[in-house]
């Protein structure tokens, strides 16, 4: 095992977590506040992906693309929010599974009216298509840096917008008591809709980023959906700093288990056995974490003040 | 004192049948017997395979009923037991045993096995925390049946050999379709009848209880835990019971039958049909299978129409289709 893809698989990990954190975070703020069960929150990531593909390939402009695809994606998450999920609010969890399951066969389906089965990928812009070498011999794609950077802003001006502004002393005042706030002139509904379309942008923006290293396909929010649910359940619902926890401990353990897991398993089993069970148990392993986490602390690592 | 509630039935046989759900439910039933016999003669075949596919639906649905409409468990990974009886018996086949008495009991124990782990574990946390573990759970077994190459992996297992029932001087020949369609169709008549008589035992309203009211159950000093999980095992099983025909009936089994959707669409069949009712997911899953048959052949993006469809459900149609049944009984029952 050398240390160089040691190195490379951690930054790869620390990307895939903050990539998580962007999906954990509006996912976690709508079930804190809102308290509605979204599964559709992968389908805005979808749907971030191609909004990007689509203003890419028009302009010309990965950048520019991204700069149209993030409002649009805001757009379409304040539609679906009061077109249906408004009305959902005072029903049980029951339904909003059943609803934004709903939603998830609409958008897919939706997707690929729209865009063709086929997916899209994006052409990156050459000066982000190289690798830069770091420290001690490891290089690394510049692209995913990038990632990593936007992701680490946007964490930190989540941490501001939430800690320091008036709309971020709203949404914690929603989180802790609604009706309260309610009852002293917060207008609910609107924080509610501008929460659910800064959470919709959020995952887009994820989705738009990861866009060009995979691609944009029908269904690649589930998959990340499932992670990202780990996430907040290890991190504790509503909790934006356990989001952010969680979604670097699941980045970085799944990534490391899939690369490394076999050899480790080497040291103890036979190369057979370990050739077999190496993928089996790498696969599993953030849901044995997510069951360890819970069975010694069910409310998550930080359950947010205030609540329970 | 007792206090009648609406989910007491009329014992009497007559005033059952009265009972709009049970007389459509007891009807589709007997269609579902005679089908073998009459669609070869009417040419239509291929509506005994629908149907096969139906009731095995309606088994898991069935067991999904019983945690999810009696006892407010929102098992968001259901679908994982199928998989896990299924497996179950595709790895045995694949190894070389195919007797069934050894087959069926095994796959049955395993799927009990993992109920119980994967119960213990979720039942300790509420709402939507146990929506996204038992999801959680489901896409586990999902990757690891995708990982192991040995049996399949995403491709998918073909099983050569149906279950063999053989006890020397009488067998059960599931490679028969016919008596394999039995085995299915009797299989829903007795999980039916099994969760009718666990919903009205005490156990089934303790569990009824703690769903209405958890805190009044533990403080009458019902430790409401341990029959839920229970119950999540019973369930597991029944599931696994499913997956067991399922993989026997279609002779090929694929992770894909634990992926979550399938988990969706098993709660989109009890919620369809009516929670919380005997008939409720065998009427989901007529509804749903053959709704999706339905636009399917009318439209490739039947999905686009199903899916508002599903919200429009949620948001209008309260107690599904046996809600709507129910509507119909004449109001001169007590």
């Amino acid at each position: 095992m050398n240390y160089v893809l040691l190195a490379e698989q951690f930054l790869n990990g620390i990307q895939l977590g903050l990539l998580l954190f962007l999906l954990s975070a509006g996912l976690t703020l709508v079930f804190g506040i809102m308290d509605l069960v979204n599964l559709a929150h992968g389908s805005l990531y979808m749907i971030g992906a191609f909004f990007a593909a689509t203003f890419t390939a028009l302009t010309g402009s990965f950048l520019i693309g991204v700069l149209l695809a993030l409002p649009a994606t805001l757009v379409v998450g304040i539609v679906v929010e009061i077109v249906v999920l408004r009305t959902l609010y005072a029903r049980n969890h029951l339904d909003h599974v059943l609803a934004t399951f709903g939603l998830i066969l609409f958008f897919n389906e939706l997707v690929r009216v729209v865009w063709g089965p086929a997916g899209m990928s994006i052409p990156l812009p050459a000066a982000l298509d190289v690798s830069v070498s770091l420290l001690f011999g490891i290089t690394y794609p510049i692209y995913r840096i990038v990632i990593i950077l936007v992701s680490l802003a946007v964490a930190v001006g989540l941490y501001f917008l939430i800690s320091r502004t008036r709309i971020g002393m709203l949404i914690r005042a929603g989180a802790s008591n609604r009706t309260m706030a309610g009852a002293l002139g917060v207008n609910i509904p609107r924080l509610f809709t501008l929460i659910f379309g800064l959470g919709a942008a959020l995952a887009g923006l994820a989705g738009m980023m990861i866009a060009p290293v995979t691609q944009a396909s029908i269904g690649m929010g589930e998959q990340i959906l499932i992670f990202a649910f780990v996430v907040i359940v290890i991190g504790g619902i509503g909790s934006i700093r356990g989001a952010l926890v969680g979604a670097l401990l699941i980045g970085i353990i799944d990534t490391m288990g899939r690369s490394f897991l076999d050899v480790l398993l080497l040291v103890v089993i036979s190369p057979a056995a370990a050739e077999t069970a190496g993928p089996a148990l790498s696969s599993m392993m953030i849901y044995i974490l997510m069951a360890l986490v819970l069975a010694i602390r069910p409310q998550g690592l930080f359950p947010p003040r205030g609540r329970q | 004192m007792t206090q009648t509630s609406k989910s007491q039935r009329p014992q009497n046989l007559w005033a059952r049948l009265r009972d709009s759900r049970t007389s459509v439910s007891l009807l589709l039933l007997a269609i579902a017997a005679a089908t073998p016999l009459a669609a070869p003669a009417l040419g239509q075949s291929f509506y005994v395979d629908v149907i096969a596919r139906i009731m095995i639906w309606a088994i898991a649905a069935t067991s999904l009923n019983l945690i999810l409409g009696y006892g407010g468990m929102v098992s968001f990974g259901h679908a994982v037991y199928l998989g896990i009886g299924a497996y179950a018996m595709g790895i045995m086949a694949t190894e070389g045993i195919t007797n069934g008495f050894i087959q069926w009991p095994l796959a049955l124990l395993l799927c009990g096995f993992f109920a119980l782990i994967f119960g213990a574990i979720s039942l300790r946390t509420k709402g939507v925390y146990f929506i996204m573990i038992t999801l959680a759970f489901g896409q586990m077994l999902f990757f690891l049946g995708i990982s192991v190459e040995r049996y399949g992996s995403d491709d998918g297992l073909l099983i050569f050999t149906r279950s063999e029932f053989d006890l020397g001087f009488a067998e059960l020949d599931l490679s028969n379709g016919t008596t394999l369609y039995y085995v299915i169709w009797a299989s829903l008549i007795g999980c039916i009848y099994l969760s009718h008589r666990i919903v009205n035992s005490r156990f089934g309203m303790v569990l009824r209880g703690a769903m209405s009211n958890e805190t009044r159950m533990q403080a009458i000093g019902v430790p409401t835990y341990r029959y839920r999980l229970a119950a999540f095992v019973i369930a597991g099983m029944m599931a696994g019971l499913a997956g067991l025909l399922s993989a026997n009936f279609e002779r090929f089994i694929s992770p894909d039958m634990m992926n979550w959707p399938r988990s969706g669409e098993l709660i989109v069949m009890i919620v369809l049909g009516g929670m919380g009712t005997l008939f409720g997911p065998v009427l989901g899953s007529v509804a749903f299978l053959m709704l999706s048959e339905l636009l399917s052949t009318w439209t490739e993006k039947w999905h686009l129409i199903f899916g508002p469809f599903l919200i429009l459900v949620v948001l209008f149609a309260r107690g599904g289709l046996a809600g709507m049944l129910e509507r119909l009984n004449p109001r001169s029952d007590p």
